[in-house]
């Protein structure tokens, strides 16, 4: 992008010869949202990295009375390295905490550790090969042992063993810690590394104690009586658990914050459904508070009219995108439909694809099916903002379309389908049995037929489309359609991990029994090489254009169709004030929860 | 008697070994994994994946499993969660209580409604409180327990806003208020089971009545001079009673396996809510063990309904 008018820029900020307000402005100037241009100023050490706390300091811990939340999904275990599943891992995040967690911003916020490492505390290496974090003094578990960096060396020996069998291994296998004091451990890794902040860190990065787990590692884990009556260092201290129905909790006099928590007890209740769920915390406030309402927007609406409880909507960088199929799902090569060797006979053409982007009304998807669901959005990567790009233009034109498949030679059959050298224009849309899916088809489809454009759509029962059964020919990974259409998450608030899914090495294959994570077949030898650079990319700014870059690349081709971005939905009751990030887990920080007026 | 019991017991065994036979190979082969879900997330590596399959025993051929299976069973090990981690019999034990309580008490108000209803409208054939009676009735079992579940909720807890439609365990009081908070949350499952059972058996049991009320032994016991209430109490109640029975007593394993349905709309943690997120989850040796002790059940009950018949009717020996 303009990365050596930024850099200029920022030495004039560090050098005092440009107030920040200033900087601001010009940097807005360069076409960087303000958000982003603040996340530019902070990743180069100009303003402070780490999030601030949100809200007031309380005066005092307590008296907050009983928190009641709601999970449709209900938690079945307490053990943050057995955890799958977003209802498991809050249930843990109650009592277990990380070193640091992610706010809403994207950026990390210190819970268990005393500060965030940066080069200028020392904490990261400026080769990026270690990060060296330091624990807050002082924290004891539940049970009054302190905290030491023995039980961090302990959790990765734990969870790294293949045979804890723990789903975090991916954040600890590749690195070794070392422990450098009682209150220091370090993090090595084999290579430079740029994303640093994964070991010990968010919801995969949950600390158990050592002296409670050391006899249980490996193929004994599963005795542990620890995995259903935890001791962690968090907020809340267990009382009883109900596997898949009910937890409750107490506060934690002993908390590592003075002040926190404020509720005295906590219950969360799990089974059900979301309408219902939503029901009882918007309508009648049985429950302060209800998670992941997967529930439309108009019913939402519908709920809040009874006015005890709102609605909120977080941010992340989960969207819903439209693949054009590179390759050619009707032809078979080596037991293969969609063969990555293929080409599509129709979508290969620039102007088809083009067409396509044209007749995609996002923002009627936006206004009249999703809602605030459902924010249209032109990017592949939005979020965190520091890695927003600018918006580009999200044109919804029937007519443009038509210029542009007549110019390329498209010509209308007599039953009003265009075709070219025998290639009519008639794609199968695939996506899985959800209501506002199949409205979104049928929207694609009316618009695709006044362009000559004829769209089958085929919805897919999402049990099916979304499992990885290698012999079922309707998931998702195999792609066997013209088109199809789902949501990607985005579980990082770095952009790495979900930009490999456009690399070409993860290719979704019979090879690797479609577990490959680029399940769009698209590839370009320019965006494998600019993902290779990111991944060892030490200077933020650069990174972060790397990325911007990326999510150009894929937007040019025209094989994804950005359509809306999914933020996460959840709803409390009106007094509550919960503090929620779509980067983390939801109650990642139960801590800061209030009421108001309390 | 004591012959036809140990007679029946051991054929009770073939039955069951088949049934468990036919259900692990029916889970066994069914689609899914009960790690689908490690698959898809990005950030789990595949190995992880793959020690959890073997420490579970999950890559065993089918029939060694099914031994494994078999062997822990018979030793009173009912196998191991693998979404819970824990132990099944715990889990179990666990919902055991509340599916006792709510169905229990649901099955005993669709006896009470349905035995003096069906008795009364038996007896005054075509009356109108037999007709009202049987409009009820049909309209309780036309309508399904999760149309009834919600528009009680929509009644009771929205518009009215007196009863809760979450249902708790551990409610925080004691005493009288402890019993009137279950009351509260209790009164809707209990009421939507109880009414559509009741207008079930009420039906049932009218016509059983109306089949024995017409014999000519009750028209005898009529010219003796009994008065109506004897004639109907012992002489036509006690022989009507014997399909009845039958019915109920196939019905009770269903007090252990709880209502799928009516259990999720209220989020009553009993047995029925954890063989539905069992099986979403696809966690096969809760869903095997909940299913065996049900098929166990409906073996041990229809032995039950068997042998209540010889006391309910004594032309009907065993030995």
């Amino acid at each position: 992008m303009h990365e050596d008018r930024l850099r200029h820029l920022l030495d004039l900020i560090r050098g005092g010869v440009l107030s920040r307000r200033d900087a601001l402005r010009r940097l807005a100037g360069l076409g960087l949202t303000a958000p982003m241009a603040t996340q530019v100023m902070a990743l180069a050490g100009v303003s402070p990295a780490a999030a601030q706390a949100p809200g007031a300091e309380p005066v005092r811990r307590g008296g907050g009375g009983p928190l009641r939340l709601l999970y449709w999904q209900a938690p079945t275990l307490l053990n943050p390295h057995f955890a799958t599943g977003a209802t498991n891992q809050d249930a843990s995040r109650i009592f277990y905490e990380p070193l640091a967690g992610w706010a809403a911003d994207g950026t990390l916020l210190p819970v268990l550790a005393a500060e965030i490492p940066s080069i200028e505390n020392g904490g990261l290496a400026p080769d990026g090969r270690s990060v060296t974090w330091k624990i807050k003094p002082g924290v004891r578990w539940h049970d009054g042992v302190a905290l030491t960096a023995d039980d961090l060396v302990f959790n990765w020996d734990y969870a790294r063993n293949p045979a804890t069998a723990a789903v975090t291994a991916g954040s600890y296998r590749d690195v070794t810690v070392v422990k450098v004091d009682d209150l220091t451990v370090r993090v090595e890794f084999r290579q430079p590394t740029p994303f640093w902040a994964e070991t010990f860190v968010g919801s995969r990065g949950l600390i158990v104690p050592k002296h409670l787990f050391e006899r249980y590692v490996g193929a004994a884990s599963r005795d542990a009586p620890a995995n259903l009556r935890p001791v962690g260092t968090g907020a809340y201290r267990f009382v009883s658990f109900a596997p898949g129905d009910v937890l409750h909790a107490s506060l934690n006099p002993d908390y590592h914050l003075p002040t926190r928590p404020f509720f005295d007890t906590l219950e969360v209740k799990g089974g059900g459904d979301a309408t219902s769920a939503a029901r009882a915390v918007l309508q009648t406030a049985d429950y302060d508070f209800a998670w992941n309402l997967a529930v439309e927007d108009d019913i939402l609406k519908r709920l809040e009219a009874a006015g005890r409880g709102r609605v909120v909507f977080i941010e992340g960088g989960d969207i819903e995108l439209l693949h054009l199929n590179p390759t050619d799902p009707n032809r078979e090569v080596e037991g293969e439909r969609s063969h990555a060797s293929t080409t599509h006979p129709a979508l290969s053409d620039p102007a088809v694809r083009q067409a396509i982007g044209l007749l995609v009304d996002r923002d009627a998807l936006e206004q009249f099916i999703y809602g605030r669901g459902g924010p249209a959005t032109g990017n592949v990567l939005n979020n965190p903002p520091r890695f927003r790009p600018p918006q580009p233009s999200r044109a919804f034109s029937v007519e443009r379309a038509n210029e542009v498949l007549e110019a390329a030679g498209w010509r209308r059959g007599p039953d009003g389908i265009r075709a070219k050298d025998g290639v009519r224009l008639r794609f199968v849309l695939q996506t899985s049995v959800n209501a506002p899916r199949q409205r979104t088809q049928a929207l694609i489809k009316a618009a695709a037929l006044r362009a000559g454009i004829d769209v089958e759509v085929k919805a897919v029962a999402a049990t099916v489309f979304f499992s990885s059964d290698v012999a079922n020919p309707d998931t998702y990974t195999k792609f066997y359609a013209d088109l199809q259409m789902f949501t990607t998450v985005m579980t990082q608030a770095d952009p790495q991990r979900f930009m490999n899914q456009f690399v070409s090495w993860e290719m979704a294959s019979r090879a690797n029994r479609w577990q490959g994570r680029n399940i769009y077949r698209w590839r370009s030898p320019e965006y494998d090489r600019l993902f290779r650079e990111a991944e060892g990319e030490l200077d933020p700014i650069r990174r972060a254009d790397l990325f911007l870059r990326m999510n150009a690349l894929v937007l040019a081709d025209g094989y994804v169709i950005p359509l809306v971005g999914r933020p996460r939905v959840n709803a409390h009751a009106n007094a509550l004030r919960p503090v929620l990030s779509a980067w983390d887990n939801t109650l990642w920080l139960l801590s800061h929860w209030g009421r108001e007026g309390g | 008697m004591a012959n036809y019991l140990l007679r029946r017991l051991l054929i009770a065994i073939p039955s069951l070994l088949g049934i468990s036979v036919i259900l692990f190979v029916v889970l066994a082969l069914a689609p899914g994994d009960p790690f689908g879900e490690l698959t898809t997330n990005p950030a789990i590596p595949p190995e992880v994946r793959a020690n959890l399959r073997a420490s579970l025993g999950l890559d065993d051929p089918i029939h060694l499993r099914y031994i494994s299976w078999l062997t822990a069973m018979m030793k009173g090990d009912w196998g191991y969660s693998f979404v819970s981690r824990i132990p099944v019999d715990q889990l179990i034990l666990q919902r055991l209580p509340t599916t006792l309580a709510v169905i229990g008490i649901s099955q005993i108000v669709a006896l009470a409604i349905a035995l003096p209803v069906g008795v009364y409208a038996a007896t005054r054939p075509y009356s109108i409180f037999d007709q009202v009676a049987n409009t009820l009735a049909f309209v309780g079992f036309s309508l399904p327990t999760f149309f009834t579940g919600l528009v009680f909720i929509l009644i009771f807890s929205i518009t009215l806003d007196w009863l809760p439609f979450v249902y708790r365990t551990g409610i925080d009081a004691s005493g009288w208020r402890w019993w009137w908070e279950q009351f509260r949350q209790s009164i809707m499952p209990i009421m939507v089971l109880g009414l559509f059972q009741g207008a079930t058996w009420t039906r049932f049991v009218r016509s059983a009545v109306l089949d024995v009320i017409r014999l000519d032994y009750v028209t005898t016991a009529r010219s003796k001079g009994l008065t109506e209430g004897t004639v109907t109490m012992k002489h036509v109640v006690r022989n009507a009673m014997i399909p009845v029975v039958t019915l109920v007593a196939l019905q009770m394993p269903a007090v252990f396996g709880g209502a799928i349905v009516t259990e999720q709309i209220f989020r009553v943690p009993g047995i029925g809510s954890l063989l539905i997120t069992s099986i979403l989850a696809n966690d096969t040796p809760v869903i095997m063990a909940v299913t065996f002790v049900f098929a166990a059940l409906v073996i041990f009950f229809n032995l039950l309904a068997d042998i209540l018949y010889g006391w309910l009717d004594p032309r009907i020996s065993y030995s």
